[in-house]
This record gives structure tokens, sequence and C-alpha cells, in this order.
């Protein structure tokens, strides 16, 4: 009688089923909404496609025409040139302001949850209602910020409107946009460092300054590596804020490879399908590189 | 052309979105005729589908009353679709892709020559169309290689509105402004009186482009030779009213709205803008006039025509046609189109609208406007106009932005149009 509970079960085909079905979903999910766009957004980068053949779905394959058509482009350089700016300018930025200002909410003052929340409304808001309010601020004639210049007797700035300064104005747009999510994954990370750690360094006389950069900051450390991470993904791909502020103007002033992708796909009376899609997958490698070196580098702190 | 909207704006993100993250919706579906919008029923009864870019009429809109009207004349039940201006191009052309385009489209005519070529739209030939009353500058525009490709529902363009009190201040005559440097005369006039000179739209898009066409082909450049030097004094024109005020710096990220916007605060004696503003021009609360837009050595330039054509997108069921071209007929049949026209501010494209108009103090000084414009596409530029159109306001960007001089960011447009058009 025994036999059945002693013997182990044989694998039953039945299992392995429904293992399949448990699977199902997700991969029918990654499968429609990642592999796939991805295949055809590969697929469109490497055919010669025109208004026509876009139509009739016979664009012939052309290699990597595409690819060399926009790398010899006089776009290229300056826009690779303005993404990294764009990027890691911004990521700095908005990495430390956040992080000052998680420290900062970390005391628990009065009104801190209150002014907390109230840091969080760039965040909160689409981004076509910040980026218009940022255009009219910084409008030439119009703007408050001239305005306020104005007053301190500065003269006026052509921020939008001028080569050497267009990106610099998308790029503090983008930081205001971006504190707010800095702040709140730093925060919560702040949250897990256990208080006693602090006590104890301050009896050993520890300053401000050293529990911070002996406590505080290592122990973030995995924290802020998965806040970099993202807010760069995030970053590389901003689109709107410098499309809604400048076009990616004046004179390429201010275009990205985001900015610059849409133009060939979208911006334009004539579309250039093949051109964006390879812009837009060189995107894709540079967010996928620096996810790989996020990858590495948390394997090597696993290890040690 | 129409302004752009926010949505406009919105929607840009979700296709930039779709750029990075995949085109999954380009894919080439044969998708059976029985399930798409377009060929759902044979000729005779059914429902019959319409797209155009004005998202601003709703159900209870006089246009869409009309749409409604011509389908019961022809026995058939109408869907309406509006679209933003700039989405329509790509949903047609997604839609073509997938078999089931609309009935009937109605698209910004410098996009007609395009869709033709791209063999989304029938010829006249094949629906029997009477394009015989059109006024032929209008008709070009959606014209290739001979044949024609829609009717234009009626036409816009651009000219002078000038602010009255503004200009009395200053002690400008009307009358003076003749040519370029009268204008600019005028305009340093204005300034000296205190007030602004001139607001325009040089954003880098078609936007821009189509604003600077006036005082481009006004100068007598042409647009197969971008970098000749009568294209460099037009750009100049410009890029020296920057430098010495007489226009503002915004200029470069204007839309004619936002330009629009700054002629409204009554400090402007100028804006360069469309037929489409009239009614907002009333609203305004300040006496304006509207001048054609001068030619360098006087004389009236040649503006762009905006405004859409209405065409019959290719269906494969060809037996809609017939009832197609009833409800062609029908929207651009004269009182139907004077309506139309009305509603949307534009000028009719028929003598009998046009002189029907003209009886208008208001619209009479656009009629003449409109007579003297050239589509953007014509000269049988047809499909090259978009990759000369973006050289050119990118050259234009650059030289009021002061990143190089007229002369030399025509030069690099030159060369960039003739790389492109080859």
């Amino acid at each position: 009688m025994s036999t059945l509970t002693q013997t182990p079960a044989p694998r039953r085909p039945s299992g392995r089923w429904a293992g399949w079905a448990f699977l199902a979903p997700v991969t029918v999910y990654l499968v429609a909404f990642y592999a796939y766009p991805m295949y055809r957004n590969i697929d469109l980068s490497l055919r010669h496609y025109t208004v026509r053949s876009f139509v009739d779905g016979d664009a012939p394959f052309t290699g990597l025409a595409n690819y060399s058509k926009v790398f010899s482009d006089p776009t290229f350089a300056p826009a690779l040139e303005h993404t990294l700016i764009f990027t890691f300018v911004s990521l700095f930025f908005q990495f430390w302001i956040g992080m000052g200002l998680a420290v900062f909410f970390s005391k628990h003052f009065r009104l801190s949850a209150t002014l907390r929340a109230l840091f969080l409304v760039p965040w909160l808001l689409p981004l076509i209602v910040s980026a218009s309010t940022w255009s009219w601020m910084l409008n030439s004639d119009s703007g408050v910020v001239n305005h306020a210049l104005h007053a301190f007797g500065i003269a006026p700035v052509d921020w939008l409107t001028s080569p050497t300064w267009s990106l610099a104005s998308v790029i503090v747009a983008n930081i205001w946009i971006g504190i707010p999510f800095n702040l709140v994954v730093l925060y919560s990370g702040l949250q897990a460092v256990p208080a006693d750690m602090y006590e104890a360094a301050a009896l050993d006389g520890a300053s401000a300054w050293q529990r911070f950069w002996k406590i505080t900051f290592p122990l973030l450390r995995p924290v802020s590596a998965i806040t970099l991470l993202l807010g760069l993904v995030y970053t590389l791909k901003v689109f709107d804020i410098i499309w809604i502020m400048t076009k990616g103007g004046p004179a390429g002033s201010s275009t990205t490879f985001a900015t610059w992708s849409y133009r060939l796909g979208f911006g334009n009376l004539l579309p250039e399908f093949g051109p964006g899609a390879a812009v837009g997958n060189l995107l894709v490698v540079m967010a996928l590189a620096f996810g790989l070196i996020y990858i590495r580098a948390q394997r090597k702190q696993q290890v040690a | 052309m129409k302004a752009q909207s926010i949505a406009r704006r919105v929607a840009c993100a979700g296709l930039a979105l779709a750029v990075t993250g995949g085109a999954a919706a380009c894919s080439k579906t044969s998708s059976s005729p029985s399930a798409s919008s377009g060929g759902s029923q044979g000729g005779g009864g059914g429902t019959y589908t319409v797209w155009d870019p004005y998202p601003q009429f709703d159900g209870s809109s006089d246009w869409s009353k009309l749409l409604d009207k011509c389908g019961s004349d022809a026995g058939v039940s109408i869907k309406r679709t509006g679209y933003d201006t700039s989405d329509l191009t790509n949903k047609e052309l997604l839609a073509a892709q997938q078999g089931n385009s609309p009935d009937v489209l109605i698209v910004d005519n410098p996009v007609v020559s395009t869709l033709a070529d791209a063999g989304v739209l029938t010829d006249t030939g094949q629906t029997s169309l009477d394009t015989s009353g059109i006024s032929p500058n209008l008709l070009a525009a959606g014209q290739l290689a001979g044949k024609t490709y829609g009717i234009p529902i009626g036409a816009n363009t651009l000219a002078l509105y000038y602010n009255k009190a503004v200009l009395s201040a200053a002690g400008v005559d009307i009358a003076s402004v003749k040519d370029w440097p009268s204008l600019t005369a005028a305009l340093a006039k204005v300034k000296a009186a205190g007030k602004k000179g001139i607001t325009f739209s040089a954003i880098g898009t078609e936007e821009g482009s189509f604003q600077f066409l006036p005082w481009f082909w006004g100068s007598g450049a042409n647009l197969t030779k971008l970098d000749s030097s009568q294209a460099a004094s037009a750009l100049s024109l410009w890029t020296d009213w920057l430098k010495k005020g007489y226009a503002p710096n915004s200029v470069i990220n204007n839309t004619q709205t936002t330009s629009w916007q700054e002629f409204a605060t009554g400090q402007y004696a100028f804006s360069e803008n469309g037929t489409w503003q009239l009614a907002n021009a009333k609203k305004a609360g300040f006496d304006y006039g509207i001048i054609p837009i001068p030619a360098m050595s006087g004389g009236t330039a040649a503006a762009p025509t905006g405004g859409e054509f209405v065409t019959i997108p290719v269906q494969s069921k060809t037996d809609r046609y017939a009832t197609t071209q009833k409800l062609v007929a029908c929207l651009t049949s004269a009182d139907n189109a004077y309506a139309t026209d009305t509603t949307l501010s534009y000028i009719g494209a028929t003598q009998a609208v046009q002189t029907k108009q003209a009886a208008s103090p208001d619209l009479k000084p656009w009629v003449d406007a409109v007579a003297a414009a050239k589509g953007r596409t014509s000269d049988n530029l047809g499909t090259k106009y978009p990759k000369i159109s973006q050289p050119l306001w990118t050259a234009m960007q650059a030289a009021l932005s002061g990143s190089a001089s007229p002369a030399s960011a025509l030069g690099t447009a030159q060369s960039a149009a003739a790389a492109a058009t080859k």
C-alpha cells in the first residue's frame, strides 16, 4: 500500500505543461510588447523605406546603409555630444540636489512631510505643462526670468533662441523635473540606514560631514546605483521637454538623439523611417550598454 | 497650414516612444476588407468614412452637419473622424499600408503630392471628379506629373496685419509701405516711437518655411536654388530686423499662434499671419488693417497657399468611388464650399466663391492675396519640396540665431537640399 508514497512520483508531462502555462502570459507579453517591436524597429532600420515602399511593404533590404547615413550625417557628432552632455549634466545635478534634499528631509522637522510632498509636484505635472511653463518663463522678450535679470541690471539672455544657451536651458528644466525622483528613491534608501549607527558615530565625535561620507553615502551605494541607472535611461530618451521648448534648435544646438530620431521619422512632411529607426536603435544600444555595466558592477559587489 | 495645437505636441511624445520602442503598428498586415473601416460595404448604402484635420469641430458643428447632409443626399451614412493636421499624414500612411483608408481624406495641400507619390490617392481621372472651376494656382499644389489628386476645399495664405494705432502714433502712413526698404523704414519709425516692429514665426518646422516663403519668393529667389543672392537678401532682411530690434528674438521659437499672441498685446505694428486669424483679429480690441506682403522692390510677393485638399484614397473595392465622388462633389459645390470656407475662414478655391467673398471688405485683401499665392509643391517640385523645406528652415534658424551668416547658412542648405533631392 505504501508504494505510492514511497517511490518518488515520476515527472508527469502534465506538470511540465502547467509550468509552461504559467510561463505563457509573461512570455506572450514580452514577445508582443518587447521582442516584436524591437525586431520591427531593427528591421525598419535595415531597409530603405520611402513613402511608397512603406505603404506597399516591399522596402528593399539595404543592410547598414541607414546607419552609415546616420553616422556620416553632419548632425551626428553634435547630437551625440548634446546627448551625452544633456544626460550626464542632468544626472549629476539631479542626483546631488536630490541627495541633499533627501538628507535634509530625513531630519523630520515640522511640516517636513508637507514640504516633501510639494517637492514632488514637478514629477506629478504632465510634461507638456511643465515644459510649456519653462518655455514661457525663458522667453526672450516676455519671460519672467529675463524680467528678473533686468531688475538686477543684467542684459536679457536669449535662453531658448541662441545656440549658446538653448542646451543649458533644456538641461535646467530637465534637472528640475528629475529632482523629485532622486529625492524619493534616496529618501526611502535613507530610511533603511539604522539610526544607531549615527548615534554611535556622534558619540565617537564624528562631524555631520564625516557622518555623511562615512555612513550615509557608503550605505546608500546600492540605492544610488539603481537611481543613477534609472535616471540615465530616463534622461537618455528625454524628448518632450526638448521638443516643446526648442524643437532641438536653434540650428541643431539642442538636438539630441531622441529629438533627431523623432525629426527624421515624424517631424517632417516626408518621413524618413529608416534613418529615424537607426537613431532610435543607437539610443537603445546606449541604454543597454549602461545597463550591462550596472549589472556587472552589482555582481562584483555581491561577490565582494 | 493650420497652427499647431497642444494635442499635437502631446501626440509627439507618444510617437517618440514609437520610434525607440518600435513600430509595431507599421507591420504589413493583410486584414480582410470586411474588417476594415474603409471597405466595409460595397457601393450603394452603407457607411462612408471621412477623415479631416479639423478636430476643433464636434458633431454639432456646421461642418459635421454638412457632411451628414452630403451623405444622406448620396444615400449613405457618414462616419467622420477629425485628426490633428500633423498626425493625419502618418495615420493615412498606416491605414493605406493596412488597406483600410477612409473613403474621403481631407489633407493639408503640401502632403497631397507625397501621398499621391506613395500611390495612396486616386487621381481625378479615375474617379471622374470635376476640377474645371478651380483656380489653377490653387489646384497646382495637388498636381503631380500631369495628374490631379484632389480638389482644394478652400485656401488660406499669409499677409501682414497691422495695428493702426501703433502706426499712426509712430507717424507711419500704411500707403507708404510698398516694398522692403519702405517696410524697414516704417519699422524703424515704430521702434523710435517706443513700440515693437513686426512679429512672425521662424520656428524650425514646416511652419517656419511657410512664413519665410513670401519673402523668399518676393526676392525673386527660386526653391531649386537656395543659395542665390536673392535668397540671401531675403534672409538678410529678417536677420537685420532681429539685429536692429525691429523683430523680437522670440520669433525663432514662435509658432504662428504665439506670434499672433504677441501681436494681440497691441505692442506690435505688424504681424505676418494668416487668414485663419481674422476672427481673433476682430476680438483683439484694436483697429487693424491688412496689406499683402510686399515683394523686394514693390508689388505683391507670392505667398504660399495653405488649406486642405479633398482627396479620395485608393480602395480595394473600386465600386465605392461612384458614391465617394458624389460626396466630394457635394462638399466642394459652390454653395457648400462657401459655407465651409466661411466657417474655416478660408478663401474659396473657385471663381464663384471668390467673387462672393470679395464683396466683403474684410475678405477682399485675402482674395487678392490668394490670387497671387502659389502652392509650395508647385513648379513641379512635388515630393522634392519637403526635402528643400527642411534645409531652408534650418538655414533660417542658423542665420537668425547668429550661428551663421545668411549667405553661408543658405550655402549649407543648398548642398543639403541638392544631396537630398538627387
